[in-house]
């Protein structure tokens, strides 16, 4: 197992020591819930937690120790929204396309953050401070058009107030 | 059992029965597209659903048990409504090409939508929006074609246990693949191309390479050399129309020269070689106390198998070529010295009833003529689909031999290309080489047949040598755990990839029906039956070639030309390597 996750490309896991952390935690989040009922999407859940998505060589490890094959184990992974394989900003941005927000807009903040932030929809900025998730609904259509900056929901927002917005966020 | 009546016809059948099973019992034939006989019914179209009286909602009679006493409805209003309803929804979703596409009158949907009567789409058809896969040597896949019918998913991780692709994603982005973005070509994907098989659809096809042979008989600068494996003389005329099992060996090469071909040779020849190396091989392990058993090594689906899953059983393997590879390895020399021509101007192709042989001769170390020893491999379908493209009229030609040079063969190749053959090739040979006498009784009948696991004792010059064969890795895994676990009683082991072997090879005639692939594998022991040669070493033309150019088995142009080593391809044994080189650097 060592060999498979220090040799692998791992982003955010560069250093020898970060990939010696990486190593230990993954031995122990595999070893503690192995046995346990729907055991892949737990091990697959911790490790997101830690690593804030789920890197392809780390994947390969878990099919491997889990004996499960590594195309069972990515159905299982793209079946679920929550999961990811791709990195995630330090905050992450919702913008709905639910009808509402659909209606009043939402289409037009998403033009806004790929013009002026280089940043499209399952992307992240150069910097690695914000990535872009499209949403379904946030649950407060009276609002629209949406947008979530990790738990800061703003209401009625206007392309013209993406810039002010973002800016707040160190 | 279990009593029910189906429209209004009563039926007993065993308990656990489903309704579709059942139904066929009163001559009904449930409609239906996810459901194929051989593999475990998984419910995802919904085209077979039927009623149950007192029951409040429509049912799926592939996955649905009988009750006692149940009242079943397989042809209503409402049935034929929805059935029509699901079609047109798949074909809204389908590229209409029927025209261009390669399976013509084998596509299911194709023949679904003409037997539920489907006469319009009344659904805005959608433009194809997923991207071809043909990373892979062996086979094309594009999900645009595909109806997520699951039967690809079943036959890999059911039959093949191979597991190589799932569903990957949701809704309307839901495909089939090895997942992470990844080609069928980088994944563990064995090429066996059963999936072919029970697609209903063009959604797996081989990767073809008929333009290039079209190139290569048509330069006048190109000496083309063909060569076919044992089991597509028992096909090839059932693709082209004629009655399934039919053999066509002399039809064959007729047509191949027809075609073009400059040297029709056989690969039936190299078989016959194969044996004559692996035997002596098998000797000397069991004389000098190599590793036994030992494992036979002409199925590329069975040693990429082994690679990936098995990497630790390596020195099981017998280091013998493929037949296609050692007839690779020839055309470029021994041919290419006896005919006076340079080598650079030999194509050498292959007709085979295989997708993984697209595969092996594309493998980096298989050039030890100096050259690419296999150039192009054709599947029996696309060698038909040449011969249908040339106007030939294959029912008619004239049965004729291939050149004897490379092509005699004996009674003992041809039936390499059914599960059994090539261990009961190689018993016939290996008593000759033991006991230097001839073995009297050669139809090893307990090798024979369809069964997943055969086993038997042979009595050889007082040594009671134990065999096992296993066709369809699913079931060579148990075979191959006792080996791990130190346990394996036997001397030698047969495993091909395909359940049927080659008979029910990925390049195959379409379908999954193991009756089918049966009557192939008897028509090949009736052509071996019927062999005034039955035994490899009897085989005038392997004399002359250890005369005239190879000298001994086993020997050093042998251990060259013939024989080969293989690499661990599973993910840790890679990286290892990785590893490994960086730290030589
Ligand atoms: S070719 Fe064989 S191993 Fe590859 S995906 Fe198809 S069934 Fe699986
Ligand atoms: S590729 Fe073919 S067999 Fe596989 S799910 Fe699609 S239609 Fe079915
Ligand atoms: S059994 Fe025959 S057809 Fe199937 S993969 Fe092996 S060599 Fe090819
Ligand atoms: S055939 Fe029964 S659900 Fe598809």
């Amino acid at each position: 197992m060592t060999t498979s996750v220090l040799a692998g490309d791992i982003k955010g896991f560069e250093s020898k020591d970060q990939k010696l952390k990486l190593y230990n935690k993954l031995q122990e989040i595999i070893d503690g819930h192995r046995n346990a009922v729907g055991a892949p999407i737990r091990i697959m859940q911790l490790t997101q937690e830690y690593c804030g998505y789920l890197p392809l060589p780390v994947l390969e490890v878990i099919s491997k120790e889990l004996d499960i094959s590594f195309s069972q184990l990515y159905s299982i992974l793209s079946f679920y929204h929550f999961f990811t394989t791709v990195p995630k900003g330090k905050y992450v941005i919702q913008v709905c396309k639910g009808t509402a927000c659909y209606v009043k807009g939402g289409q037009k903040i998403l033009d806004s953050l790929h013009k002026e932030f280089n940043l499209a929809p399952g992307g992240i900025t150069a910097d690695g401070k914000f990535s872009l998730d499209m949403v379904r609904c946030l649950g407060c259509c009276g609002l629209s058009p949406v947008m979530a900056v990790g738990d800061d929901v703003y209401r009625k927002v206007k392309p013209g107030q993406i810039k002010d917005i973002l800016t707040g966020y160190k | 059992m279990v009593t029910l009546t189906i429209d209004g016809e009563q039926v007993t059948v065993a308990e656990g029965t489903t309704i579709m099973d059942a139904a066929k019992q009163v001559s009904i034939r449930i409609p239906s597209l996810c459901y194929l006989q051989g593999l475990i019914p998984h419910g995802a179209c919904g085209v077979c659903v039927v009623e149950v009286e007192g029951e409040r909602t429509i049912t799926r009679s592939c996955v649905r048990p009988v009750q006692q006493g149940m009242k079943v409805h397989t042809n209503t209003p409402t049935l034929r409504n929805i059935r029509e309803m699901l079609v047109e929804l798949l074909l809204s979703n389908h590229p209409a090409e029927c025209f261009v596409c390669e399976r013509g009158e084998t596509c299911e949907l194709k023949d679904l939508a003409s037997t539920l009567g489907v006469k319009d789409i009344r659904f805005d058809t959608k433009p194809p929006k997923f991207e071809v896969d043909d990373s892979s040597v062996s086979i094309v896949r594009n999900p645009n074609k595909c109806v997520l019918c699951g039967r690809c998913i079943r036959v890999c991780s059911g039959i093949q246990t191979v597991e190589a692709i799932d569903f990957v994603n949701r809704g309307d982005t839901l495909i089939v693949g090895p997942g992470a973005d990844k080609g069928l070509g980088e994944s563990n994907c064995v090429n066996c191309g059963q999936c072919i098989h029970v697609c209903p659809v063009a959604a797996i096809t081989e990767k073809s390479c008929i333009n290039e042979v079209w190139d290569a008989i048509d330069n006048a600068e190109k000496h083309v050399v063909v060569q076919e494996a044992p089991a597509v003389r028992v096909a090839l005329g059932e693709e082209l129309g004629l009655p399934p099992g039919t053999l066509v060996a002399g039809k064959m090469h007729t047509a191949l020269r027809k075609l073009g071909f400059d040297t029709v040779f056989d690969t039936n020849f190299a078989a016959d070689l194969t044996i004559i190396e692996e035997g002596n091989e098998l000797v000397k392990r069991v004389k000098e106390g190599g590793t036994l058993p030992m494992i036979t090594s002409c199925c590329p689906g069975w040693i990429k198998f082994m690679e990936e899953f098995y990497p630790d059983l390596i020195p099981n393997v017998s280091t013998c070529k493929s037949p296609q590879q050692m007839f690779g390895a020839l055309a470029k020399t021994y041919f290419a010295g006896a005919a006076n021509i340079d080598p650079s101007r030999i194509v050498s192709v292959s007709v085979m009833p295989c997708t993984a042989k697209k595969y092996e001769a594309q493998r980096p170390e298989m050039c030890s003529s100096g050259y690419r020893d296999v150039d192009y491999v054709l599947t029996t379908r696309e060698i038909a689909r040449m011969i249908r493209e040339a106007g030939i009229n294959f029912a008619e030609l004239p049965d004729k031999p291939a050149e004897s040079l490379m092509g005699a063969y004996s009674g003992a190749a041809t039936i390499f290309g059914t599960t059994g053959g090539v261990m009961e090739a190689a018993i016939r040979s290996a008593y000759k080489i033991i006991t230097g006498e001839e073995l009297e009784k050669i139809d090893i009948m307990p090798v024979r047949g369809m069964s997943g696991v055969k086993i038997a004792t042979v009595e050889i010059g007082g040594l009671k040598v134990k065999v096992a064969v296993a066709h369809g890795l699913g079931n060579a895994r148990p075979i191959l755990d006792e080996i791990r676990a130190g346990k394996s009683p036997y001397h030698f082991i047969e495993i091909m990839a395909c359940p049927g072997g080659c008979v029910g090879g990925g390049g195959q005639p379409i379908g999954f029906d193991m009756a089918i692939r049966s009557l192939r594998g008897e028509t090949l022991y009736s052509e071996d039956k019927f062999s005034t040669v039955r035994k490899s070493h009897e085989n005038p033309s392997i004399k002359k070639i250890y005369e005239d150019y190879l000298a001994e088995p086993l020997g050093e142009k042998s251990h060259h030309l013939l024989h080969t080593k293989y690499t661990p391809q599973d993910n840790v044994s890679k990286l290892k390597n990785i590893l490994a080189n960086l730290k030589s650097r």
